[in-house]
């Protein structure tokens, strides 16, 4: 129970600085959101080949594995993981593997999504 | 050459109407406006839609007013912010008014109303004219910025644009409110890049005109109950109040601006103000022309501001280029 | 005045971004997400799968949530307050894609929904590719000498 607690308190502080950081990104550079979150996902990829990614999972766990960070992490490791296996090959079908579960179900439920639902109008209150 | 044009003929705005969003509704100038709806819909499926019923509902209205019919009206001037004009050709293509598209950005609404004017000048024979105006926040949202039920945070130098639109009908006449003369504006190209600060791009343009059109009629500030501007919000307004500091010029209360007008800053989540081109047309119609009509007002001037640019040229780096058109209004018992 | 002064007055009167608040609840919002997703995690360990089965469910989850949340309405008034809390975890990801998704529905389900989809995502799926594609290169090569 202990460790689960210390778990959820590490996920919630390193997971909550790394927003800190995309905020800080959002208001004081003229970076748009869509971009922040490339440069989030590229410097996951670039964790995860530089071997400092792994140890940051292990440490943060979904602190570090559910922001945009962990998706390029993943990508790096199943990246390497391809390669081993495959070859060169593993170049070209590394990358789309590793991020598929999220990406496919991301689609899915927002074509479900969007059959089900209307868009509302925005409110200012 | 910039010129003030003094038209032979008076032209009276003799029937009007507007309708507004719930945003519009729940704002400070809520009640004054003819119609609303609660989902911001008007009874469509898509909202490019809502906003052509939008601007169909407000010319029957002030058609009905006038007791007149779609058949005896000479022409349509009528613009929106949609792609191609699509809201405007949508909405009035049943009614077999003569129809001419405009678009002005934010400042269609004093392009329509000038081009009427000049239109009845024109013609042999007293005819009717019509103006609408609307815009949609919704169908502003999806074409302009992002998806509707994207998460994103505003930045606070942001507008609204106002889901709102205005009709106006025009015959020459001094009885009702009317246009003495109009100016068209320079455009000005003030550098400003940033889609969320819309206000400092038209603030230049918006000074600009007032300064010519001061100077080419040999007026002064005092002379006007109003200087009425169409959208600068809050960023917008101030900007402008220093540009006309630094050339002498003070318009202190006599500045109004609709789109600081349309929401309450406290109460809502509105940012910098109101914006798009329906924002005037609602407010001009809502509260400038009855405040005209009753003489609480004697003549203002009215300068609906365009900021002209498109995602593309967002995108691309462009800045945004600043128009402002301007018409003078003397009420009913003016002397023109 | 010329553009580069207009330009700087407009700088200093423009509205501030209250940043501090904005990081305070940036930083609860998007902790609040990742001890979530934690829990999930350990959930679904508990519950016998292996590490990585239970981190890729999580993240199939907390999409299917935000999905949910951004059809019914609701997520774009959390990420307003929120704001990088809700867009950098894979929140942001799914809203980024499913509401492109609502508002093209009006064009059709082929050329609309499916057209439209990642123009808002699209960039991050692209270069999430492109960067594994470069590092994939670069392992092979070292792998070669190794």
């Amino acid at each position: 129970m202990g460790e689960l607690l210390l778990h959820t308190v590490r996920a919630f502080l390193v997971g909550g600085a790394l927003c800190i950081c995309a905020q800080l990104l959002i208001d004081l550079t003229a970076l748009t959101p869509a971009r922040i979150l490339v440069v989030f996902e590229v410097a996951g990829v670039a964790l995860g080949a530089l071997g400092i990614f792994e140890p940051l999972l292990e440490f943060a766990g979904a602190g570090v594995g559910v922001p945009l960070l962990g998706f390029g992490g993943v990508i790096a490791r199943g990246v390497r993981e391809a390669v081993d296996e495959q070859g060169l090959l593993g170049v070209m079908t590394g990358p789309l593997s590793a991020a598929a579960g999220g990406t496919t179900a991301a689609l899915v439920f927002g074509y479900l999504v969007c059959l089900l639902f209307r868009a509302k109008p925005k409110s200012q209150t | 050459m910039q010129t003030v044009f003094e038209f032979k003929e008076k032209i009276e705005v003799f029937s009007w109407a507007s309708a507004v969003g719930k945003s519009e509704h729940d704002g400070p100038l809520g009640r004054l406006f003819d119609f609303w709806d609660e989902t911001d819909r008007f009874g469509k499926n898509t909202w490019e839609l809502a906003e052509s019923e939008l601007s169909h509902a407000v010319l029957a209205l002030a058609l009905k007013r006038a007791g007149l019919s779609h058949r005896e009206v000479a022409f349509l001037f009528s613009g929106d912010l949609q792609n191609q004009c699509v809201a405007s050709s949508a909405a009035h293509v049943e009614e077999e008014i003569p129809f001419l598209g405009i678009y002005g950005a934010c400042s269609t609404c004093t392009e329509g109303l000038l081009l009427s004017a000049v239109m009845l000048n024109a013609a042999e024979e007293p005819l009717v004219g019509a103006a609408v105006t609307t815009s949609h926040n919704s169908a502003a949202e999806r074409q302009f910025r992002t998806p509707i039920e994207y998460g994103g945070q505003r930045s606070p130098t942001a507008q609204w644009t106002a889901t709102a639109g205005g009709a106006f009908l025009l015959r020459r006449g001094e009885q009702h409110p009317h246009i003495v003369r109009a100016m068209p504006g320079i455009m000005v190209d003030g550098g400003i890049k940033d889609a969320s600060n819309m206000g400092a791009a038209m603030a230049p343009a918006a000074a600009a005109s007032i300064l010519s059109y001061l100077r080419l009629t040999g007026t002064a500030p005092a002379d006007y109950d109003a200087i009425v501007t169409g959208d600068l919000g809050r960023e917008g307004s101030a900007l402008l109040e220093m540009l006309l500091r630094e050339k002498g010029v003070f318009l202190g209360d006599r500045h109004r601006d609709c789109g600081n007008m349309m929401y309450d800053p406290k109460k809502s989540d509105c940012h910098a103000g109101g914006s798009g081109c329906g924002c005037s047309a609602a407010v001009l119609a809502g509260h400038f022309l009855p405040c005209l009509a009753e003489g609480e007002y004697r003549r203002i001037l009215f300068l609906s501001t365009g900021a002209l640019m498109s995602p593309a040229s967002i995108q691309q780096g462009g800045s945004i280029i600043g128009v402002a058109p301007v018409i003078e209004l003397v009420g009913g018992n003016g002397n023109g | 005045m010329d553009k580069q002064t207009y330009g700087a007055l407009v700088k200093r009167r423009a509205a501030r971004t209250r940043v501090t608040s904005n990081c305070l609840h940036a930083f609860l919002c998007g902790g609040a997400i990742c001890a979530a997703g934690q829990l999930l995690t350990e959930l679904y360990l508990f519950l016998g799968m292996a590490q990585r089965d239970a981190s890729t469910t999580t993240t199939i989850t907390l999409i299917f949530v935000a999905a949910s949340l951004t059809g019914i309405g609701v997520f774009d008034r959390i990420a307003r307050f929120a704001g990088a809390g809700t867009l950098l975890p894979v929140t942001g990801f799914a809203n980024a894609v499913v509401s492109p998704a609502i508002d093209n529905k009006s064009e059709g389900l082929v050329v609309g929904v499916g057209a439209k989809i990642f123009t808002v995502a699209g960039p991050v799926l692209l270069f999430a590719t492109l960067s594994g594609v470069v590092w994939g290169v670069i392992y092979y090569v070292i792998s070669l000498f190794a």
